[in-house]
C-alpha cells in the first residue's frame, strides 16, 4: 500500500490563476497613467489627496473589520485601494485633507462596511463618498483648481469652473451656445485633459489607456463603458439636433466631466453591476440617459455619480428579471 | 458567439484551460494481460448487468458473464481468459461499493469463438440494421467519452423521431486526454467503417465527425481517407472547453439547440465518440467484444506518460506502473480529465469501459484554493454553456430555496465545472450545484408519488 494518502475532491481539478487580488491590482495598474496625468496637471494637491485617501481607506477598512465586525482584515486585497483611489479622483486636488478622510470614512465605513463588506454592498463605495462630501461640502466641492497653476502649494490655489459649469451657468443666464463655446477648451484639450475638473477625471485619453488594459486583461467586458458613453452621445445628440442654441453638441458630453472616469470604472465595478449581459444593457443606458438628464435639466452641472448611484439601486431588481438567454430557450431548428 | 478563422465553435461560454496534450506524439502501447483482473458489472447508465457466471467457472477472453438487467442496461464480458476467483462487492471510480467479477488469468489466453483478434481491415459491412444493432447490444458497446450510456438505445429511435444526420464526437476537449486523438490517427480506417456501420443503423445518409483544431493530424489523416467520400465529412473545430458534450457540439457543428429535458435525437441527430465507433466497428465485423479500451495516463510529474491499450478490469496501477511509476509527490490521482474525472482515493480501482484518462496531479495541484466572497464579477455567468447563473444556483442552494433554483434550471446543468474552474474567489460553484441538482430531483420524484 501507498503510504501517503492521496486527496479526494469533486471535479474540476484544475484552476484558472485570476484571483480576487490580481483583479484589483489590475484595475489600480489601469489607473495609474491618468494618476501621473493629474499629478503633471494640478501638482501636489493632486499626490496628496489620493495618498490621504488610499490610506485612510484602509485604515477605516481594517479598523472596522477587525474592531467593530471582528473578522480578518483582509485589507490588502486591493479592493479599499481602488476606492480611496476613486474617491480621491471625483474630487477637486485642493480639497483640504480633513474633508477627503470624511469622505474615507464615508465611503469604506457606510458606503461599504455596513452591509457587511467586499461583495455585499448595493452601491459603488467611492461614488457614496462623494456624493456625501459633494452635498456636505459645496463650497470646497466645487472650487476647481485651473491646470498647471500653482502645482507646488498645497494651499489657496488659482481655482475656475470647470467647462460643463460654464455651460450651465450660461445657459441659465440666456447666453448662447456659440458663445459659451468660445469659453470652453477644445475637444483636443479635452482629450488630452487640461481643463478644469475633479482630480482624475480630466484626461480621457489616459482613463481609455487604462479601459485597453483591463480589457486585455479581461477584467471588465466593454459592455458597459460604451454603451453608457453611446446612449449619452444619442441622446445629448438628439437633443443638440433638435435645439443647438439650447444644447451643446454629444461630443463635448461625452468628452467632458467624469463620463469617461465614470463609465470606464466606476459604473463597471463588479459588486454593484448587473449579472447578465442583457441586465448591463439597461444597467448602462439607464446611467447614460440620466447622466444627459441631469447635465441639462437638474440643478447640478454633472449628473455620473448620481446616475451610477441610482442604477446601482435598480441592479437587484435586474438581477431579479433579466435572466441570461439559456441554451435550448429559443429553438431554432432546421 | 466567436468565430475565429472561420472555426466553428458553440454559441454560449466556454473556457480554454491550459491543453497539456503531453501525450500527443505517444503512440498506442499494448499492456501485457494482467494476472487478474475485477470488472463491475455497473460500468454504464442504466440498471447493473446480471452475472451469470459462478465461482470457479473458467471463462475465455471475450465470453459474456454479465447480462444486460433491464432496457437500460449493457452486457459484460470477460476481458481475460480464466477462473472466476469470486463475486463480491469492490470499491470502484464512484467510490461506491458495487458487485464485481474477479478474474484470475490463465498463463495462455483463450479467447471465445468467433472473435477475430487480427488486425485485418476489414470494409464489408454485410449486415443489415436489426443485425448490427443486435451485435452492439451483443458485445456491451456504452459511451466511451465518459457517460458511458448503452449504445444500442442511442441507435434504437423512437417510433414518430427520425435522425438526418450522424454526429462523431472526436472533440476530446478536456485537457491532458490524448486517447481519441491517438485513435483517430492509428485506426482511422477502422473509424470510417465504424462509422459507415453506424450510418446503416441509423439509417442516415450524413455524417459529421468534429475535431478540435489542436489535432491538425488528426483532422488531416480522416480528411484524406474520406476525400472520395460524399457522405462523411470533417468538421475542424475551435479549442473550447465544453465542445465535447452533447448539446455544445451539436450546437457547433450543425446550430441546432437541443431543448431542456431532451435528447440528440428530438433535433434529428444522434452523437457517438469516436471510440464508440472503433468498438462498434470491432464488435461488428470482427465479432470482438468491449473488453479492452485505450487509456491515456499523464501529468507533469509522470516520468513516461503515454496511451495504453489496456483491458478492462485492469487495476488503475498496472497502468501507472505502465508510465513509470508513482511520482513521489502524488497528491490526487484522477479518473478521467482534469474537467470532469473523479479522484480515486484507492489505486487498485478497476479501469472500466468509460476510463478516458489516468491523471496525476502533484501535492500543489491537487489542493483547492481558499474560498472568498463572491464579488459578483459575472465570469461564471459568462462561461457557463447551459446560459445559468452558477453564483445564484449556488446562493440559492445554500438557502435551501430549492423551487427558486429549479424554476432558474438547475437541471440543465451538464457539470463541465467551467463556473468552478474561472471563479477568482474559489468558491465551490459546481459543488452546491450538484447537491442543489440531486435534491431537486429528489423532490421531483416525490412530486410524481403524489
Amino acid at each position: 500500500m501507498e503510504t501517503n494518502l492521496l486527496t479526494v475532491s469533486p471535479s474540476p481539478h484544475i484552476h484558472q490563476v485570476q484571483s480576487i487580488p490580481k483583479i484589483m491590482y489590475d484595475v489600480v495598474i489601469a489607473l495609474i497613467p491618468a494618476f501621473l496625468f493629474s499629478v503633471y496637471v494640478f501638482g501636489l494637491g493632486a499626490l496628496m489627496v489620493t495618498l490621504v485617501a488610499i490610506l485612510s481607506s484602509l485604515l477605516f477598512e481594517y479598523v472596522i473589520a477587525k474592531y467593530i465586525i471582528k473578522r480578518k482584515a483582509d485589507i490588502l486585497d486591493g479592493s479599499a485601494i481602488i476606492t480611496g483611489i476613486l474617491l480621491a479622483f471625483n474630487v477637486p486636488s485642493n480639497l483640504p485633507l480633513w474633508i477627503v478622510v470624511i469622505g474615507s470614512f464615508v465611503a469604506i465605513g457606510i458606503g461599504k462596511m455596513s452591509f457587511g463588506g467586499l461583495g455585499n454592498n448595493p452601491f459603488n463605495p467611492a461614488l457614496v463618498g462623494r456624493v456625501f462630501l459633494l452635498i456636505s461640502f459645496p463650497v470646497q466641492m466645487t472650487s476647481w483648481p485651473v491646470p498647471f497653476q500653482g502645482r507646488m502649494s498645497l494651499a489657496d490655489t488659482v481655482t475656475g469652473a470647470t467647462p460643463l459649469g460654464i455651460i450651465k451657468e450660461g445657459v441659465k443666464n440666456g447666453e448662447s451656445m456659440s458663445s459659451l463655446m468660445k469659453q470652453v477648451p477644445s475637444y483636443f484639450e479635452f482629450l488630452i485633459g487640461s481643463q478644469s475638473g475633479s482630480l482624475g477625471e480630466i484626461s480621457a485619453l489616459f482613463l481609455m489607456v487604462g479601459f485597453i488594459y483591463l480589457l486585455y486583461r479581461k477584467v471588465i467586458t466593454w459592455h458597459i463603458p460604451v454603451i453608457i458613453i453611446l446612449t449619452m452621445f444619442v441622446f445629448s445628440g438628439l437633443l443638440w439636433i433638435g435645439n443647438p442654441d439650447r444644447f451643446i453638441d454629444p461630443l463635448f458630453q461625452i468628452l467632458s466631466g467624469g463620463a469617461m472616469l465614470g463609465a470606464i470604472y466606476m459604473a463597471t465595478d463588479y459588486v454593484t453591476s448587473p449579472m447578465t449581459l442583457r441586465g448591463m444593457y439597461i444597467y448602462a443606458i439607464g446611467i447614460g440617459v440620466i447622466t444627459v438628464l441631469i447635465r441639462l435639466f437638474g440643478a447640478y452641472p454633472e449628473g455620473v455619480s448620481f446616475a451610477i448611484l441610482i442604477l446601482n439601486a435598480f441592479v437587484p431588481l435586474i438581477n431579479k428579471y433579466i435572466k441570461p438567454k439559456r441554451f435550448g430557450e429559443k429553438v431554432k431548428n432546421g | 458567439m466567436f468565430i475565429f478563422n472561420g472555426l466553428k465553435t458553440f454559441s454560449k461560454g466556454g473556457i480554454h484551460p491550459e491543453e497539456n496534450k503531453l501525450t500527443t506524439d505517444k503512440p498506442i502501447e499494448k499492456l501485457p494481460v494482467p494476472a487478474s483482473v475485477s470488472i463491475p458489472i455497473s460500468q454504464h447508465i442504466g440498471a447493473p448487468a446480471v452475472p451469470i457466471v459462478e465461482r470457479g467457472e473458467q471463462v475465455k477472453t471475450g465470453q459474456i458473464i454479465a447480462k444486460t438487467g433491464s432496457f437500460v442496461s449493457a452486457n459484460i464480458h470477460a476481458s481475460v481468459s480464466g477462473k472466476i476467483a469470486k463475486i463480491s462487492e469492490e470499491m470502484d471510480s464512484s467510490g461506491y461499493r458495487r458487485t464485481s467479477i474477479m478474474i484470475r488469468a490463465d498463463k495462455e489466453e483463450q479467447w471465445a469463438e468467433g472473435v477475430d483478434t487480427s488486425d485485418t481491415l476489414i470494409q464489408e459491412i454485410p449486415f443489415n440494421r436489426e443485425e448490427i444493432l443486435q451485435k452492439i447490444l451483443g458485445g456491451g458497446i456504452v459511451g466511451m467519452g465518459g457517460a458511458t450510456f448503452p449504445s444500442h438505445i442511442k441507435l434504437n429511435i423512437p417510433k414518430g423521431k427520425k435522425a438526418d444526420v450522424l454526429i462523431i464526437n472526436g472533440v476530446e476537449c478536456e485537457p491532458y486526454l490524448t486517447s481519441d486523438h491517438r485513435l483517430m490517427l492509428e485506426k482511422t480506417e477502422e473509424l470510417i467503417v465504424g462509422i459507415r456501420i453506424l450510418m446503416i443503423a441509423l439509417n442516415v445518409e450524413k455524417a459529421i465527425i468534429g475535431i478540435e483544431n489542436n489535432k491538425k493530424d488528426a483532422i488531416d489523416k480522416v480528411s484524406s481517407i474520406i476525400r472520395d467520400d460524399k457522405t462523411i465529412h470533417v468538421v475542424a473545430l475551435k479549442v473550447q472547453y465544453p465542445q465535447g458534450g452533447e448539446k455544445q457540439l451539436i450546437k457547433a457543428l450543425i446550430d441546432r439547440e437541443v431543448p431542456s429535458g431532451k435528447l440528440p435525437i428530438d433535433v434529428g441527430t444522434v452523437v457517438h465518440n469516436v471510440g464508440t465507433t472503433f468498438a462498434v466497428y470491432e464488435a461488428v465485423l470482427k465479432n470482438k467484444p468491449l473488453i479492452e479500451r485505450i487509456v491515456t495516463v499523464t501529468g507533469k510529474q509522470v516520468k513516461n506518460p503515454g496511451n495504453f491499450l489496456v483491458r478492462i478490469g485492469s487495476p488503475v496501477s498496472q497502468l501507472i506502473e505502465a508510465a513509470g511509476g508513482l511520482p513521489d509527490n502524488t497528491g490526487k490521482v484522477v479518473s478521467g480529465g482534469p474537467m470532469m474525472g473523479k479522484a480515486l482515493n484507492d489505486l487498485e480501482i478497476p479501469i472500466t469501459k468509460g476510463t478516458s484518462g489516468i491523471l496525476i496531479l502533484d501535492e500543489k495541484e491537487a489542493h483547492r484554493k481558499e474560498s472568498k466572497v463572491c464579488i459578483r464579477c459575472t465570469k461564471c455567468v459568462q462561461v457557463c454553456p447551459m446560459g445559468l447563473e452558477p453564483f445564484y444556483l449556488q446562493n440559492q442552494t445554500m438557502r435551501a430555496n430549492y423551487e427558486e433554483i429549479e424554476s432558474n434550471r438547475i437541471l440543465d446543468c451538464i457539470e463541465c465545472g467551467s463556473c468552478s474552474y474561472i471563479c477568482p474567489s474559489n468558491r465551490e460553484l459546481l459543488d452546491y450545484i450538484r447537491l442543489g441538482k440531486a435534491t431537486v430531483m429528489n423532490l421531483i420524484r416525490e412530486r410524481q408519488k403524489v
